[in-house]
């Protein structure tokens, strides 16, 4: 029996567990075992998650008020989690950075939440979801996991609607829906263009009101710095109050981390400003294994950069390209002209050129790196931005395309467009200052969401026993791309309805030895953060955070971006390695470690994403094929499409920390499929 | 363009605190108003004086978390927040002061921040249907007119940012409260708990020292996300029925 197979009694392998022959990556990593248990129940597919929630012990309602459970993050996961664990009884203790839990950046979501509903009547099924969701993440996901997720997607929406979430409806008042990514069914919910921000308001007024009943308790702006492992379990946090600066211990008999994904390691995305690594990398430096963070989500159509002042940038619903249609001109010489004086023979429509089928509608990857390609060959419009190349020189290039409303204007009438895309372009003009009915949009790609994350195992345990991870910050549904309206899916059945249902397992073990403020373990824990904040204030050197951010954004936009080479991620590996020495020789905090101080936070924050950025690069590396928001250059069809090589790398890329100066440990597990068979996919 | 900053600095809840003035140069149209305050801290930095705190997180206009009395107007100029808003809002050689929220009920935190932990208490007393996980029948069991899911929605978007508290001259905070008593109100998931709810959230709403509505209208020409004053009304009249029913 092939290692990983050992849940399949009686079913039927799809595929061949993956033999490795390339080794990009020789010496940044050490091999070490194969992960060959993640927990996942056996039998057929639909039938494996009531089976575990059949087998997995329960708390009895009296015991619950004796569990402590600590859970890091207010979005959809954490918000969720921390509502329905304290609806249930148990001691919650909630965190988050943001002055308020109903900040958390799962409010910026706009399009919709997936839910096989089937009220289209269109054909749709847990299972066909289920298929939608492990072919869109390219075969890289865990298929039990993704059963699960689609199978409990209809509880979710009966929950929001319950809670007052105003989902869009007919006229019969009934709930309407909107197909989505690409998909043959209409199976996405929506709430206009403020879905996420609408699930996520629910989710919290949920929590507020645990919060009233005393079962929740609330600490806001507060930034987890550490995780507290007692005899091999996590048993709390050392986190900072971000008003008084003073750093605090939690204890308690589990750990969540519903912390989000870590966009910001690029430092331009579409993540709100605070969001980070640090609670995910503390966790991971402490044993937890980071699994495939190489998988980074490119989002075609985002508001382009303007300059060097920009801090984020702003996501364009991809509902756009149903409308629009993409184009640069034909000629460099174009591109500093008004697109509306460039005849209709000069223009490129290099999306509708190259893939005829799908033209402007390709998947998400694919658009994004056609506009990056025509902008490397100095095709770009909109603002020059200047870029430093590998041999330090700086050059100029225009980074945006454009997408041009006006054939839709013309045949549909403007009150039309207006009416489906309102909010959207307002937006798009108060941040450009250009009217889009009148002159093209331009956009361009932008890093919008990772797929990878901390590893976790069936029931959402990290490697840490008693650590567990909810939402974006784990690794588990999307395999290497994630479909659109599929976040805000996941992160709500993880917190409402797979980590109340798995967490109880594991506390059915508890209440866990009392341990207080004095025990050595948790001193040692206070203590590395201590000196490490005392070390970040004492450098006094020459750069901003914000500095070394940018520069480090940099590397990783342009060798771990939309196109990796071997020889570009070993040069940012080198370069990276150059800038965590910067970092801590040479960065300069000012005002006083114990009051507020946003510097400081942030100092905490880049150090981290310096670390993980080398681990990205270091899985890019070793994987030497193209999957979803995984693109490598040297694995590509003749027709420049991506590339899979299931037979070496259909595994998941789990990494343990191996010490201060160490490389990093590749575990691998390996990905058997029995519910559905991989195939190579085409746009053309 | 060149800007004369007139900034409030005040280093903790109970300094005293006053307004600074900065001079900056550099600052192009097409920077958000933030960007051009993280311009004005990295120079403060490269001076070594210490960085302007104030807060921001999403920047694209939804999180509520950036707030800033901007020339006097709680977000500026513009009805947007003021993370959306940009600097071709201004001109080279403008004056610009810029101070946090005023209001009793969010005291200051350092510089440019406030405490707006006010909003969660009140959002706990009451702000939320009672559905515990697990117990929701079938989404489609009941239908919702239309209409009211579209006011329902309308007044949802409020981003809890403040904006009209500091607006209004009374620091009431009856717009935040009535946007969450309709979108739940609207709702025929929301009939169970209307009346105590709306008992519930006031008396929390004068707990926290927020004054009383006198109808002035500040806060819906401040509010970014435009919650019209109409749901003042609607929680008023929520809470004389709520009265007769005792």
């Amino acid at each position: 029996m092939a290692a990983g197979t050992h849940y399949l009694p009686g079913l039927t392998p799809t595929n061949e567990a993956p033999v490795q022959k390339s080794d990009d990556a020789a010496g940044y990593y050490v091999l070490g075992d194969k992960l060959v248990d993640p927990k996942t129940p056996t039998g057929p597919i639909a039938e494996r998650w009531t089976t575990r929630k059949f087998e997995n012990r329960l708390v009895n309602p009296a015991n619950r008020r004796k569990l402590d459970i600590i859970i890091v993050g207010t979005g959809l996961a954490g918000g969720a989690a921390a509502a329905t664990l304290g609806e249930a009884g148990y001691n919650v203790k909630s965190f988050c950075y943001q002055d308020s839990p109903r900040r958390a950046h799962s409010i910026a979501a706009q399009g919709g939440i997936n839910a096989s509903k089937n009220y289209k009547s269109d054909g749709d099924s847990d299972y066909r979801l289920f298929y939608d969701t492990v072919k869109g993440g390219d075969y890289r996901s865990r298929e039990s996991n993704v059963y699960r997720l689609a199978e409990v997607s209809t509880n979710i929406i009966d929950q929001c609607v319950a809670q007052g979430v105003p989902f869009a409806r007919e006229y019969g008042g009934l709930l309407d829906n909107r197909s989505f990514g690409g998909v043959q069914v209409s199976r996405t919910f929506y709430a206009r263009g403020q879905t996420g921000q609408q699930l996520l308001l629910g989710a919290y007024q949920a929590m507020e009101r645990q919060v009233a009943a005393g079962t929740v308790e609330q600490f806001t702006r507060h930034e987890m710095l550490d995780v507290i492992i007692v005899d091999g379990r996590a048993r709390g946090i050392v986190a900072r109050n971000m008003v008084t600066g003073e750093i605090e211990t939690h204890l308690a008999d589990a750990v969540v981390l519903a912390t989000g994904g870590y966009g910001n390691v690029f430092y331009l995305s579409t993540n709100a400003m605070g969001s980070n690594v640090m609670a995910a990398w503390r966790a991971h430096r402490k044993g937890a294994y980071m699994a495939n963070p190489c998988y980074t989500q490119i989002h075609p159509t985002c508001i382009p950069v303007t300059g060097a002042h920009q801090s984020k940038l702003t996501l364009m619903s991809e509902s756009l390209r149903n409308d629009g249609r993409i184009w640069v001109p034909k000629k460099a010489e174009d591109c500093t002209k008004d697109p509306r004086d460039i005849p209709e023979e000069d223009r490129d429509y290099f999306l509708e050129r190259i893939y005829p089928a799908f033209g402007n509608l390709v998947p998400r990857d694919i658009a994004s790196r056609a506009a990056k390609y025509m902008c490397d060959e100095g095709r770009g419009v909109g603002p020059e931005v200047e870029e430093t190349q590998p041999d330090g020189t700086v050059k100029k290039f225009r980074r945006g395309v454009y997408l041009d409303l006006g054939a839709a204007i013309e045949r549909l009438g403007k009150d039309k467009i207006e009416e489906k895309y309102d909010n959207l372009l307002d937006m798009y003009e108060r941040i450009t200052g250009e009217n889009p009915y009148e002159v093209p949009m331009r956009i361009y790609p932008a890093v919008h969401y990772v797929m990878g994350g901390l590893w976790v195992d069936y029931e959402l345990q990290t490697s840490i026993t008693g650590l567990f991870c909810a939402g974006e910050a784990n690794f588990s549904d999307h395999g290497a791309n994630r479909l659109g309206a599929s976040a805000l899916m996941q992160g709500l059945a993880d917190g409402y309805f797979v980590l109340p249902n798995t967490i109880t397992d594991y506390l059915a073990d508890g209440p866990f030895e009392k341990i207080d403020e004095s025990h050595p373990a948790v001193v040692e824990a206070l203590e590395g953060v201590q000196s490490r904040v005392e070390k970040l204030m004492s450098i006094n050197g020459e750069r901003s955070v914000e500095s070394i951010h940018k520069e480090l954004g940099q590397i990783m936009w342009e060798y771990c971006g939309m196109d990796r080479r071997e020889e570009g991620l070993k040069t940012a590996i080198g370069l990276i390695r150059e800038l965590k020495k910067e970092f801590w020789t040479n960065v300069k905090v000012l005002g006083s470690a114990d009051s507020l101080n946003q510097d400081l936070e942030k100092a905490n924050r880049v150090a981290d994403f310096i670390e993980l950025g080398e681990l990205m690069c270091i899985d890019a590396l070793n994987r030497r094929e193209s999957c979803g928001g995984h693109f490598r250059g040297e694995s590509q069809t003749e027709e420049g499409e991506a590339l899979r090589h299931d037979d070496e790398f259909a595994y998941v890329a789990a990494w343990e920390f191996g010490g201060e100066d160490g490389a990093p440990i590749l575990h691998k597990e390996d990905l058997i499929y029995t519910a559905i068979e991989m195939k190579q996919r085409s746009y053309k | 363009m060149k800007l004369t900053l007139k900034i409030w600095r005040q280093a903790n809840a109970s300094d005293k605190g006053a307004l600074k003035t900065y001079e900056l140069d550099g600052v192009s149209q097409d920077m958000s108003f933030l960007e051009m305050l993280d311009l004005l801290n990295e120079q403060l930095l490269h001076n070594d004086e210490e960085p302007v705190a104030f807060d921001s997180d999403c920047r694209e206009g939804i999180c509520g978390m950036c707030s800033l009395m901007i020339n006097g107007e709680a977000h500026g100029p513009e009805v947007t927040t003021t993370c959306q808003l940009h600097m071709r809002s201004f001109k080279d050689g403008d004056t610009i002061t810029i101070e946090p929220w005023r209001a009793a009920s969010f005291p200051i935190v350092k510089d440019l921040i406030v405490d707006r932990s006010a909003f969660d208490r009140i959002i706990q007393n009451g702000g939320y249907i009672s559905a515990n996980t697990g117990s929701a029948p079938e989404a489609n069991s009941v239908p919702a007119p239309r209409d009211k899911a579209m006011r329902a929605f309308n007044t949802a978007t409020c981003i809890g940012c403040g904006a009209c508290v500091a607006a209004c001259p009374n620091g009431s905070a009856s717009l935040f409260l009535g946007a969450k008593i309709t979108h739940l109100g609207e709702l025929p998931q929301g009939q169970p708990e209307r009346y105590s709810r709306v008992q519930s959230m006031i008396g929390q709403h004068d707990a926290e020292g927020f004054g009383g509505c006198t109808n002035i209208g500040e806060c819906a020409a401040a509010c970014p996300k435009e919650i019209p004053l109409d749901v003042i009304s609607q929680l008023n009249k929520d809470l004389r029925k709520s009265m007769i029913l005792g």
